[in-house]
């Protein structure tokens, strides 16, 4: 054991050196599994921002047996000081013990019954892992399940506005746009839950999955508030399963929905009220509630379109409220969100519907419209290199080439022969 | 508020001084068929069953009268109707008809209008009898493949079973004919044999099709022929819901039309038809080209003063006498076998397109006038013109404090940057996703690949 230490030590400088520490290491793995119990005084030993690597190897053997509860707290103690200090591109070289240390990390917070201790540290665990922004990693779930269960949504909001093109795992790509859906949700940014429900409910899968299902749950309420509709058909690129068998899962959802085109608040409601355990089960009343009110709102707007004065009284019968007072509320709650433009005028209890201020004139509108066109640009980009690379993958040219058609003689090209089946 | 629009119709006098002095000359009970004729039948009083059904001939004047007794609510306007029918069918050779009419008249016309078993018995005899006949010389004609004959005996047989009710079988005989048909003058008469006998049975798809087909054989067509096939198409599009194209074909039936298809259709229909359709579907410049300026078509309107006083009332903008003349002509519209599930569609159409017209010109209208022009109240209008925004038909919004439609022309300019910024989102979201979607197959390709190696 003193000896690994001793070359740990050692070998820590170069990045050279650190590959040969890595293949020793990997070599006495079993030998420090076997020794776990024995290991946590060499930790002191050792220093977490020189020799991470041996740092990491030492802490997940350690950590691999089960935990007792004194141990406990001085382990997520370490484990915090380790992630904090670690060299970013000595961990990269063992990913996978890295991340079961940080699961191990989590679950050990979660016993604990103390997320919140875990949010920091894990966000700081991802950007050290990521190789990219665009990268997504195992532990990116984890963070946003921290996140979620200790209810401190606005960090996660730093994860959730990058783009993710790069996936390791297609099953942690579910969960993290799962988990971020309903982070987003928390905070009312719609537009966001439903990007990122919609991809989980159109990603390639060849079974249908529970974490798929719950996601189309949760999309079918978000677009009904978002958009007030909701497509009956997934698109065309969802999976062949996802389509035929997403919606006989979800089966009341799909019928609130249906409900809610027809416009009757009072249908709605008694649906809602029949099927209230069923959705209670699901953990989704409180969405269902908000897409119910958000119905009224959708009325409300549709009255903008056809009238430029309106009594309170008139809009309490059009939309179905109880009351002018009512009407009132609604109505002032949708001017202060920016839903419509507005003036109440009390004393005739009139409301008067305005046109939308933006004029488009605006420096900032300029701007808003000049940094819209650049990412798009960014991102066409990409798409063209994607398509290049693709083009010229052997897998891709040998599919491709098998199928040609070919007219005639002028047509056998490109193609090498060799893949000509 | 702005001045209102005032198209004097220079042919309107004119018309007027001919529909006036036409009505004028008739007296009330009509005996002769000329002053009936003159007479407008289809109007806004009370329906002159007598003359109505003078109009048509054979089985449809039949059907005619039956439609009327099911579904008039005067008991007496019901018994004329059935006495009228009694009368034919016994004109006639068709007992299964007879049979029904006499179970709807149920004895109530005494003693005389009830059931002639007797009658009924000889004319089955005879009829027994002469399709055996038909039957042998079919046979002899088959045998001897002289083909005129046959066509000619499949004709017989057509006539035969059409003059006793069994319209399947009469149109499968007409069908039959078209192998043997040697000329076009054939051609086109197993085409009209056919048409009737379909529109009898109610299959407009049938007539299409073969209006179609007698159109392909031009050199056999006269005009009386041709305005009969107009006629006959207009009335499988009318049936199809197909407004605009019935009006434009009703439209082009000339006179020459005459009381030559008495058998389907009337003159007066014609008129009626073709110029509730084309109110209901042409917008003003069809209308005023090929209905109020259309010489021919006049003559057909002469026949229905009231049409032609609601089209020009429509298009000279004065929709309160508009809308009553149609009220008036309601009751008896619906008592026409061909219109009467049309009825509905074509006023409420006839209606919007009143509304629409009305506000197109104004930027801002009172709604209190409008609703005088219209005689209805201003809640019913405001509802009525909620409608027609809600569906984009008015460009506008009701200023319900002050009762005022204010139009409202969107705004080009910001509708367009609004659109521009969306697109850009949903191109943003959707490029991203798809690039997201390529990886994960990319992923699960390369697992499988490796897996396989």
């Amino acid at each position: 054991m003193e000896a690994l230490v001793t070359q740990i030590q050692g070998l820590s400088g170069t990045a050279s050196d650190v590959l040969s520490l890595q293949n020793l290491l990997k070599q006495a793995d079993d030998s420090l599994h076997a020794e776990s119990t024995r290991l946590p005084p060499f930790l002191d030993q050792l220093d977490p921002s020189k020799h991470s690597l041996g740092y990491l190897y030492f802490l997940e053997a350690c950590t691999a047996g089960p935990v007792t509860q004194e141990q406990a707290s001085s382990f997520l103690l370490t484990i915090a000081r380790f992630i904090s200090s670690c060299v970013a591109e000595q961990i990269r070289l063992a990913p996978d013990k890295f991340i079961c240390v940080c699961k191990r990390f989590k679950d050990q917070v979660l016993l604990l019954e103390e997320p919140l201790r875990g949010v920091a540290p894990m966000l700081t665990a991802i950007r050290k892992l990521q190789l990219s922004s665009e990268h997504l990693t195992a532990l990116h779930p984890e963070f946003l399940l921290l996140c979620l269960l200790s209810k401190c949504y606005k960090t996660a909001l730093s994860i959730l506005e990058e783009d993710i093109f790069e996936v390791d795992q297609p099953r942690d790509l579910f969960l993290f746009c799962y988990y971020g859906g309903m982070i987003s949700i928390g905070q009312k940014q719609f537009r966001k839950a439903l990007e990122l429900l919609h991809n989980v409910v159109t990603a390639p899968m060849s079974t249908v999955n529970a974490i798929a299902v719950e996601a189309f749950k949760k999309y079918i309420l978000v677009s009904l508030i978002h958009h007030g509709q909701f497509p009956t058909n997934l698109p065309k690129y969802a999976s062949s399963g996802a389509q035929r068998n997403l919606k006989n899962l979800c089966q009341p959802y799909v019928e609130l929905a249906s409900s809610y085109s027809n416009g009757k608040i009072a249908d709605l409601e008694t649906y809602v009220e029949a099927n209230k355990d069923k959705f209670e089960s699901d953990n989704n009343l409180g969405l269902v509630k908000q897409a119910v009110s958000s119905m009224y709102k959708r009325n409300i707007q549709r009255l903008t379109q056809t009238y430029l004065t309106l009594s309170l009284q008139d809009i309490a019968n059009r939309v179905q409220l109880n009351s002018p007072k009512e009407a009132e509320m609604h109505v002032l709650q949708m001017i202060k969100d920016g839903e419509i433009y507005a003036t109440i005028n009390q004393k005739d209890g009139m409301v008067r519907f305005l046109e939308d201020p933006e004029q488009y004139k605006t420096c900032e509108m300029i701007e808003r419209i000049d940094s819209s066109i650049q990412r798009l640009m960014t991102v066409s980009k990409k798409l063209n290199v994607m398509d290049e690379l693709m083009s010229c993958d052997p897998l891709y040219l040998a599919k491709a080439g098998r199928e040609r058609q070919r007219f005639d003689f002028d047509d056998f090209d490109n193609v090498p022969q060799r893949y000509n089946i | 508020m702005d001045g209102e629009d005032d198209i004097s119709n220079p042919h309107m006098e004119e018309m007027c001084a001919n529909g006036i002095g036409g009505v004028e000359d008739a007296p009330s009970s009509s005996t002769s068929t000329t002053e009936r004729k003159n007479r407008p039948i289809i109007s806004g009083e009370q329906l002159d069953i007598e003359a109505y059904t003078g109009l048509y001939s054979g089985r449809t004047k039949i059907t005619r009268l039956i439609f009327i007794a099911n579904h008039c609510d005067s008991t007496s306007m019901q018994l004329e109707a059935l006495r009228i029918a009694y009368d034919e069918l016994k004109k006639g050779e068709n007992t299964q008809l007879f049979r029904e009419v006499v179970q709807k008249i149920d004895g109530r016309l005494g003693p005389n209008y009830s059931m002639d078993a007797a009658w009924c018995a000889t004319v089955d005899g005879k009829a027994e009898q002469k399709k055996e006949k038909l039957e042998s010389e079919l046979n002899a004609y088959r045998t001897n493949l002289i083909k005129e004959s046959i066509r000619m005996g499949y004709n017989d047989f057509g006539d035969f079973y059409y003059a006793h009710g069994a319209l399947g079988d009469a149109f499968k005989s007409y069908a039959r004919t078209r192998d043997y048909c040697t000329t076009s003058k054939h051609i086109i008469q197993m085409c009209l044999s056919a048409i009737l006998v379909s529109i009898e049975m109610c299959q407009f798809t049938h007539v299409t099709s073969y209006v179609s087909k007698a159109e392909q054989t031009p050199e056999a067509l006269d005009p009386p022929t041709t305005s009969k096939l107009h006629c006959a198409a207009g009335l499988a599009h009318l049936e199809a819901k197909k407004y605009k194209l019935a009006a434009r074909k009703f439209l082009e039936v000339g006179p020459e039309l005459g009381n030559s298809y008495s058998e389907v259709i009337a003159p007066q229909d014609v008129a009626t038809y073709g110029g509730l359709c084309a109110l209901a579907s042409f917008d003003r410049t069809e209308l005023k080209n090929k209905v109020i300026d259309n010489i021919n078509f006049r003559n057909f309107l002469e026949l229905v003063p009231e049409v032609r006083e609601l089209i020009n009332d429509f298009y000279s903008s004065h929709y309160a006498s508009c809308l009553e003349y149609l009220g008036n002509l309601k009751s008896n519209l619906m008592l026409d076998i061909h219109i009467h599930d049309h009825v509905e569609t074509l006023y409420d159409q006839i209606r919007s397109k009143a509304l629409i017209q009305y506000t197109h010109p104004f930027v801002s209208v009172d709604m209190r006038m409008m609703a005088d022009a219209f005689k209805t109240s201003v809640a019913g209008l405001e509802k009525e013109l909620e409608s027609l925004i809600a569906e984009n038909q008015i460009q506008a919004r009701i200023d319900s404090h002050n009762k005022i439609l204010y139009a409202r022309h969107a705004d080009q300019r910001n509708a367009t940057f609004q659109r521009v910024l969306q697109t850009g989102n949903e191109f943003d979201l959707d490029v991203r996703a798809m690039l997201l979607r390529a990886n994960l197959l990319k992923h699960e390709y390369n697992l499988r690949a490796s897996r396989k190696i």
